[in-house]
């Protein structure tokens, strides 16, 4: 137990200077976050300023109204919940279907189909892209809400963490449960789901993240600022007001302050779920 | 095979359950793989039929400098970021294992980047990097030394890059050696101390080896994350300046979207994923020689 001690315990000193480091990391990390916000509440005279001001001399949130007059922000903040929602709930849905069917049913060719499931973990996105993209243009689905949703909906990610969740569970639950004459479905919905619960919030923190914050798809896909999502917009906004950055940071503040309050609120989720997948954006 | 009726039953569930996946699956990543493949041997662009023109397109990449230089530049990036953010994540993941109070406040702090769009990341770091208004000469100029024009600047544009990216994954790969970290049974540290051991020796002789899977872990994953390189590099500098950031995802993208180039965007994207593949497969490979799991 003294052992123990003196290695959790380090030196006072020592101590010291893990927090220096800690803090030190800290304003690394901080410090480009309040630059955003401060810059996002500044004045057009102030912005180019030397020296630069951490603090700013008035703050306005002048930025933000002109935001939703000079470029559809309203709009395009809607797009990208309607888009992360409706993507969520759709990759949850399908992902514990087709992991309920992986791990409690038995038909033929099951390990041949799981096995092509993971076949396609392996590719990375960039070499789906080309085809994906002609195929929306042949769907004429090019602008629209369905060309962001879709492809992301069907995801053999969600299949194989659900279904890893859902094999050791015990037989005997759903047994008693199909002898007193229910069918599967309300054994998925009743019994399966609710014990799926931390995996399926896994599940939706990381595909609500990979749907809020994806850039290269909707890049493609959406031309149409009153179709775009908040990070696209955000380049587009960027690409005509090039000098005023205070413009610029408020929509950056609009982009991630959302994120970041489900980030808090689910974080347990969100640590779990990127430290076992190594999925990021 | 008989199939009764409680048979058909058991079919149509197993249909119900599997196929709204399975079909969506199917159309918009398996089919999109078949045909990837296939566009690699064709030459088309979208208005014209496609043409039949078998290895051209990978002949005309292997020709092409754009490609042999896109692919110098995604090297560089992964040369300065992988080593950078695992070194750093390690060393933080290490001070934070210390039960230190206030911990988790630190955590949080460093996970915020990981979670916000890359988008607005990138802007973020253009603006701090702005050689004349940006926060970054100024702190510089402060301790005396005289910035560089970052992303306008061939020579520092990358290393800009490279700095903004290791600044956004620090916490992931933080948080994956903390959970490394924390799952190093206790027992093999009061052994060692039984033996003698100080505190350097344990950390090579316990905490090294012990960890050498996770390890392999966030350095297999920052390596293909880091083939991928985009968001950053296309808002950053969309390539420039004089194509000193040109990577492969940025030509992949120019030649679907832009040049409407199908064939040789497929053939390209196939090479990233052959280096991904062969990168990953080398380590595994390798692994074998440093990686302990017990």
């Amino acid at each position: 137990m003294i052992e123990r001690e003196k290695l959790s315990n380090p030196k006072a000193a020592t101590k010291t200077l893990f927090y220096m480091v800690l803090i030190l990391f800290s304003f690394f990390m901080i410090i480009p976050f309040l630059w955003m916000i401060s810059t996002s509440l500044k004045l057009n005279q102030y912005v180019l300023s030397i020296p630069p001001r951490l603090i700013p001399e008035k703050i306005t949130i002048t930025n933000y109204l002109r935001l939703t007059e000079i470029f559809p922000m309203t709009r395009i903040v809607f797009n990208s919940l309607f888009v992360a929602v409706t993507m969520t709930t759709g990759q949850v849905f399908v992902s514990s279907m087709a992991a309920y069917a992986f791990a409690r049913m038995k038909f033929r060719g099951k390990s041949a189909i799981f096995l092509l499931y993971l076949a396609t973990l392996m590719i990375p996105f960039q070499v789906i892209i080309t085809p994906l993209f002609i195929l929306m243009r042949y769907l004429r689905w090019t602008n629209t809400y369905q060309a962001l949703i879709f492809p992301g909906i069907f995801n053999a990610f969600g299949t194989f963490l659900l279904r890893q969740f859902l094999l050791p569970l015990p037989r005997d639950l759903e047994e008693s449960a199909f002898l007193d004459g229910a069918n599967h479905f309300m054994v998925y919905w009743r019994i399966i789901l609710p014990l799926a619960k931390p995996a399926l919030a896994t599940l939706a923190v990381l595909a609500y993240m990979e749907a809020w914050n994806s850039f290269l798809w909707p890049l493609m896909v959406i031309r149409d600022t009153g179709r775009m999502t908040l990070p696209v917009g955000l380049a587009t906004l960027h690409g005509r007001y090039l000098t005023e950055w205070n413009l610029v940071m408020a929509g950056a503040v609009i982009t991630v302050v959302p994120m970041i309050i489900v980030f808090l609120l689910a974080q347990k989720y969100f640590v779990k779920g990127i430290a076992q997948s190594g999925l990021k954006q | 095979m008989i199939v009764g009726e409680k048979g058909i039953r058991k079919h149509l569930w197993i249909a119900v359950f599997l196929l709204p996946s399975l079909i969506g699956l199917g159309l918009f990543k398996l089919l999109p793989i078949l045909c990837s493949m296939v566009l690699t041997l064709f030459r088309w662009d979208l208005l014209t039929p496609p043409q039949f023109v078998f290895m051209q397109n990978f002949n005309n990449l292997i020709a092409d400098e754009v490609f042999w230089s896109s692919l110098a530049h995604t090297l560089y990036y992964i040369a300065g970021y992988v080593p950078m953010v695992i070194v750093v994540g390690l060393a933080l993941a290490l001070v934070m294992n210390q039960r230190l109070k206030g911990v988790v406040i630190f955590r949080t702090a460093y996970f915020i980047p990981v979670v916000s769009s890359w988008a607005a990341v990138a802007l973020l770091w253009k603006w701090i990097f702005n050689p004349r208004f940006g926060l970054l000469n100024y702190i510089l100029g402060l301790i005396g030394i005289y910035g560089p024009s970052w992303i306008f600047d061939p020579l520092w544009a990358m290393p800009a890059i490279i700095i903004t990216s290791v600044w956004k994954d620090l916490g992931f790969i933080m948080t994956l050696f903390l959970a490394g970290l924390q799952g190093i049974p206790e027992i093999y540290y009061d052994a060692a101390s039984i033996d003698g051991a100080g505190s350097v020796r344990k950390f090579f002789a316990v905490t090294v080896p012990l960890l050498s899977p996770t390890t392999f872990f966030a350095l297999t994953i920052s390596l293909i994350h880091s083939f991928q390189v985009f968001d950053q590099v296309w808002i950053m500098t969309q390539g420039g300046p004089a194509g000193a950031t040109a990577v492969l995802v940025e030509q992949i993208y120019k030649n679907a979207t832009a040049y409407n180039r199908m064939g040789y965007a497929s053939a390209l994207s196939w090479v990233l994923f052959l280096l991904v593949f062969s990168v990953t497969g080398l380590q595994m490979i390798i692994q074998r020689k440093w990686v302990h799991y017990d």
